[in-house]
């Protein structure tokens, strides 16, 4: 990094990266929501101090290249079976500190019976979800937990309840489960919100590193402005206004 | 547990494993299998070792992965319609190259088929039955000691070629109890496991994948993966001859099939039919050249199998058209006996001018 000829004796350091992200431009579209939880996930890994004993799995979807930012070990697994990868994992390692990363295609449609039995069994695991209502990858198509109304690549009438289901709860749903010790749904959409998802965040993987007994997520409504069609501005906003009507924020266990 | 013991194949196998070092099992029931999973439960407790039912053979099979991926030994058994299930990740473990071990015990099909022994999965397990470009070993006993001495054999070879090791065995074998002997193996020189995903302390990242995007990466991949098998090929091949001295015909069988082929060539011979038997004990790498020198001296070929016929394409390919090769089949479930097999000889010996 440059510094130009300023005498960096007489600065203050307010803010840098955390060396748990790499230095390195990622692919996400401008406005994508995944860049905000890479970094918070970095800085928690960082402030915890178990980068070195942090194993990660990368999902398939916009986050499959996960590990190009994240500065720890990592795996790319199947679709949707991180929790069942991530089951072998923590079993055979009950030291290391294993997380999933997974979207809302790979975790609450293709994944579906994978999360709710690691959640079941009370996997000793931190899963980090991230709900952008639609499938980024392959190109915006319906997602489980695309809105009523919503248009998608599949959906050009908008989501129909009727034929194509209502917005999936999988939080709700997990929190039903005595192996589920805490979930919490949180927000890209304001600095506060952002906040509160590291306060999260941070929680679910102390949760894990103390041996807590049961599995812990943490829901991240997250923007897609390239296949919301519309700008980032906006998406954040449509987060407030829309998502949050199906997906309300806040902690629905521990 | 060196003593001979009184063993069914799927609770001898389940042993073998944890004395060759398996760390992790995951497992699904499905018969006729379910021994290995009931056994594993309670030993690898005992042993303070992991076991996990999952939910499917899906998560079964990624669970293996994990456990792999961190550098454990571990495995899964499964028989016929759930070894379909695992094709996706055994996929992604050949892309990966991660090693593993999973056993086949295979019943009859296609669909659900039933739960008696059979063969017919032989084409899915030795052409790699998920998607892609990719070979695993292939390992085909045919007695409880030698399902018993394929385990420690399958963790040796997975960890050495970073592969997959399929133990491919049927209802028989896994249903049958034989006296075994099992003791403690030295492993083969096995080289570091520097790739495992155990947290970067005092090192780079390490990342496991099976992604290649780049212009030319995954084709980069695809060589280096041949030329491991290619070695493969070179080096693992396992077959047996068994009277094959001045045979006019050879009986080339598998498994349970061989087993009761080779009780067909004594008869035989014991009739002054000049019949030898070549059982391949690697499927994957097939023994072709073994076949292929056969057909320069012997005169017929009969495949055995407990399928319509699968392997018998591998033995054509290696005779390469220089004779005839016949098929023996019962699919289904149906296990060919002693008089069967002997009765196919005497015709083809009458037909041929054989003896």
């Amino acid at each position: 990094m440059k510094t130009a000829n300023i005498k960096t004796a007489d600065m203050k350091t307010v803010f840098k990266r955390t060396p748990v992200l790499k230095d390195c431009p990622t692919h996400y579209c401008p406005g994508c929501g995944h860049g905000i939880a890479h970094r918070i996930l970095a800085e928690v890994i960082e402030e915890l101090d178990i980068q070195d004993r942090t194993i990660g799995i990368a999902p398939v979807g916009c986050a499959v290249l996960a590990y190009n930012y994240i500065d720890v070990d990592m795996i790319e697994v199947a679709h949707g079976r991180a929790p069942a990868v991530g089951t072998g994992m923590k079993r055979t390692n009950p030291d290391k500190i294993v997380f999933s990363y997974q979207g809302d295609g790979d975790l609450a449609s293709i994944g579906a019976a994978e999360i709710l039995h690691a959640a079941h069994r009370g996997e000793q695991i931190t899963v980090i979800f991230i709900n952008n209502a639609v499938y980024g990858m392959t190109g915006g198509q319906m997602a489980p937990t695309t809105m009523l109304g919503q248009v998608t690549a599949t959906t050009l009438g908008g989501r129909n309840a009727t034929g194509e289901g209502y917005p999936l709860q999988v939080s709700e749903m997990l929190a039903l489960l005595p192996g589920a010790i805490y979930v919490e749904r949180c927000a890209m959409s304001s600095a506060p919100r952002i906040k509160q998802a590291k306060k999260a965040v941070k929680h679910a993987f102390q949760l894990q590193m103390d041996g807590a007994p049961g599995l812990a997520m943490v829901e991240i409504l997250s923007p897609c402005p390239t296949y919301w069609h519309m700008s980032p501005a906006k998406a954040m906003a449509w987060i407030e206004e829309q998502m949050t009507k199906a997906y309300p924020i806040g902690k629905l266990k521990g | 547990m060196s003593a001979r013991t009184l063993m069914c194949g799927n609770e001898a196998l389940a042993e073998a494993a944890i004395i060759a070092g398996c760390d992790a099992y995951f497992g699904y029931p499905i018969t006729p299998q379910n021994e290995i999973t009931a056994y594993m439960s309670r030993r690898m407790a005992e042993e303070g070792r992991v076991f996990v039912q999952s939910e499917s053979e899906l998560a079964a099979i990624n669970m293996v992965f994990g456990a792999a991926a961190t550098g454990k030994r571990s495995m899964t058994s499964s028989s016929s319609p759930g070894v379909s299930l695992m094709q996706e990740g055994m996929s992604f473990l050949a892309g990966a190259e991660l090693p593993a071990v999973v056993v086949n015990v295979m019943r009859g099909g296609p669909g659900l088929g039933n739960i008696a022994p059979s063969q017919g999965d032989y084409y899915q397990a030795t052409r790699g039955g998920g998607h892609g470009d990719y070979r695993h070993i292939v390992l085909g006993p045919s007695s409880v000691q030698e399902l018993a001495d394929c385990m420690p054999l399958a963790f040796d070879l997975a960890d050495q070629y970073r592969i997959t090791v399929m133990v491919l065995a049927d209802g028989v074998l896994g249903q049958m109890m034989e006296p075994v002997t099992l003791e403690p193996k030295p492993r083969r020189p096995l080289p570091a496991k520097e790739w495992a995903l155990t947290g970067m302390k005092d090192r780079e990242q390490n990342i496991v994948r099976s992604l290649w995007l780049g212009e030319g990466a995954l084709e980069e991949l695809n060589n280096n993966l041949e030329a491991k098998y290619q070695q493969i090929r070179d080096n693992e091949i396992l077959c047996e001859e068994y009277r094959v001295d001045n045979a006019e015909i050879i009986i080339v069988a598998y498994g349970i099939a061989a087993r009761i082929s080779r009780a067909a060539v004594d008869r035989a011979r014991d009739e002054g039919i000049p019949v030898g038997l070549i059982r391949p004990i690697t499927l994957w790498p097939f023994p072709s050249a073994q076949i292929s020198a056969a057909a320069e001296t012997f005169r017929m070929f009969l495949t055995v199998e407990m399928s319509s016929g699968q392997m018998i394409d591998d033995v054509k390919l290696a005779v390469e058209g220089r004779c005839p090769v016949l098929l023996h089949g019962r699919p289904g479930g149906g296990v060919p006996t002693v008089d069967e097999i002997l009765d196919k000889i005497r015709q083809l010996t009458i037909r041929s001018g054989a003896v």
